[in-house]
């Protein structure tokens, strides 16, 4: 099997794309594409401060590099989510390839920071883990981004994960999570921009990219995750891409250019108050992150505390 | 040939010489959620695995909701 560019020998072949490619011309790949992705919806300008949210999985260190490689600047965002040795594990993986590149990685460790950890606070408030983390990290890479004054957080979210969200929300017609659906979440009422610039890259491009480039990573899945409703979605993603190749882009870039728009939310009518706890956004009084941690705290402490901070916190 | 396997890790003896693509279907792995490295190279899925390669199947698929 010989490269599609240059004739060399391949290393990988993307069927979506109908092509095979050198390790060079892979890598060349991705940085394209990743180019691409922020210039066709607009997700950074050049000399931009980025955020970007690190687990320590290939998604994530894989962006952090690309991002250096495309000429950002870019921090590093790494939270502790206190799930046991997995934690502890990613959490080195981040450490080491920022330490290794002489990279900016700021670090928050929720059950030290917080008082409490994903798998006890996700039992406190009743929610499945992937839910009460998610609520946490949306939270805290918001705040983070904010109190660093950065322009945009960048999560790695990748083709994969945008087909297989997008599918649940179709199933299940979540037509305000279509509204919202997209790979620019621009800064509106103290929430900080967010782009997703992974959007044209596959999980299996990913693992390959951070391979060839030496960046080792968690390769094992969140014991927390296992079994949950995105994993079950992308195997059914990937069956029909075993026999359409395609057709997760299709699905997803289809979506974006003819299905988004009519799931808009129009401007000022996601009308916001500020959390009287912590400051922020919020649809009510206390917003959800706020709510988390009171349940799982008191779960967890005999005198309840609501942290409102890393260096700030009010007992109750 | 020494096949690595990933959750759970594990490692299984199978007879090569074998595709790539074969190898996965053999193990009931979907290809697009595996990359395949051999003595630490990565392969293409119409690569031909030799009977004394040490193999690596990795799985790509990371989940967590948004």
């Amino acid at each position: 099997m010989k490269c599609t560019v240059c004739r060399g020998p391949a290393i990988i072949d993307i069927r979506r794309h109908n092509a095979k490619f050198c390790s060079e011309h892979f890598l060349k790949l991705c940085r394209d594409q990743v180019a691409k992705a922020i210039k066709e919806f607009a997700l950074l300008e050049a000399g931009d401060r980025v955020l970007v949210a690190v687990s320590g999985g290939k998604d994530s260190l894989g962006l952090w590099d690309l991002l250096l490689d495309l000429g950002y600047q870019a921090d590093g965002l790494y939270l502790g989510l206190g799930i046991g040795d997995y934690s502890d594990s990613s959490g080195d993986y981040a450490r080491a390839f920022a330490s290794s590149r002489g990279l900016n990685l700021i670090e928050i460790d929720i059950p030290e920071d917080y008082g409490f950890d994903i798998p006890n606070g996700a039992k406190a408030a009743r929610r499945v883990p992937c839910s009460a983390c998610g609520l946490t990290k949306r939270h805290l890479f918001d705040k983070a981004a904010i109190d660093g004054n950065y322009d945009a957080i960048a999560t790695g979210h990748n083709l994969d994960d945008e087909a297989a969200v997008l599918f649940g929300n179709v199933l299940h017609w979540h037509e305000e999570y279509l509204g919202r659906q997209h790979p620019l979440l621009p800064a509106r009422n103290g929430f900080p921009k967010k782009v997703k610039p992974l959007v044209r890259l596959g999980e299996r491009e990913m693992a390959a990219y951070c391979l060839l480039r030496g960046i080792d990573y968690i390769v094992e899945e969140c014991p927390m995750a296992d079994g949950n409703r995105h994993l079950r979605y992308k195997a059914v993603l990937n069956e029909l891409e075993l026999t359409t190749p395609g057709a997760k882009a299709d699905f997803f870039f289809g979506f974006l250019a003819r299905g988004a728009d009519h799931f808009a939310v129009p401007a000022g009518e996601d009308t916001l108050r500020l959390c009287d706890r912590c400051g922020a956004p919020s649809s009510g009084e206390i917003c959800a992150f706020c709510r988390l941690t009171e349940r799982a705290t008191q779960s967890t402490q005999s005198a309840p505390v609501t942290f409102i901070g890393r260096d700030r916190h009010v007992s109750q | 040939m020494q096949v690595q396997l990933r959750n759970p890790k594990r490692e299984i003896a199978m007879a090569g010489p074998v595709r790539v693509d074969t190898l996965l279907e053999r193990l009931g792995l979907n290809r697009e959620a595996h990359l395949v490295i051999v003595d630490g190279t990565l392969v293409p899925g119409d690569a031909l695995i030799a009977d004394d390669s040490r193999v690596e199947v990795r799985p790509v698929i990371s989940g967590g909701g948004q």
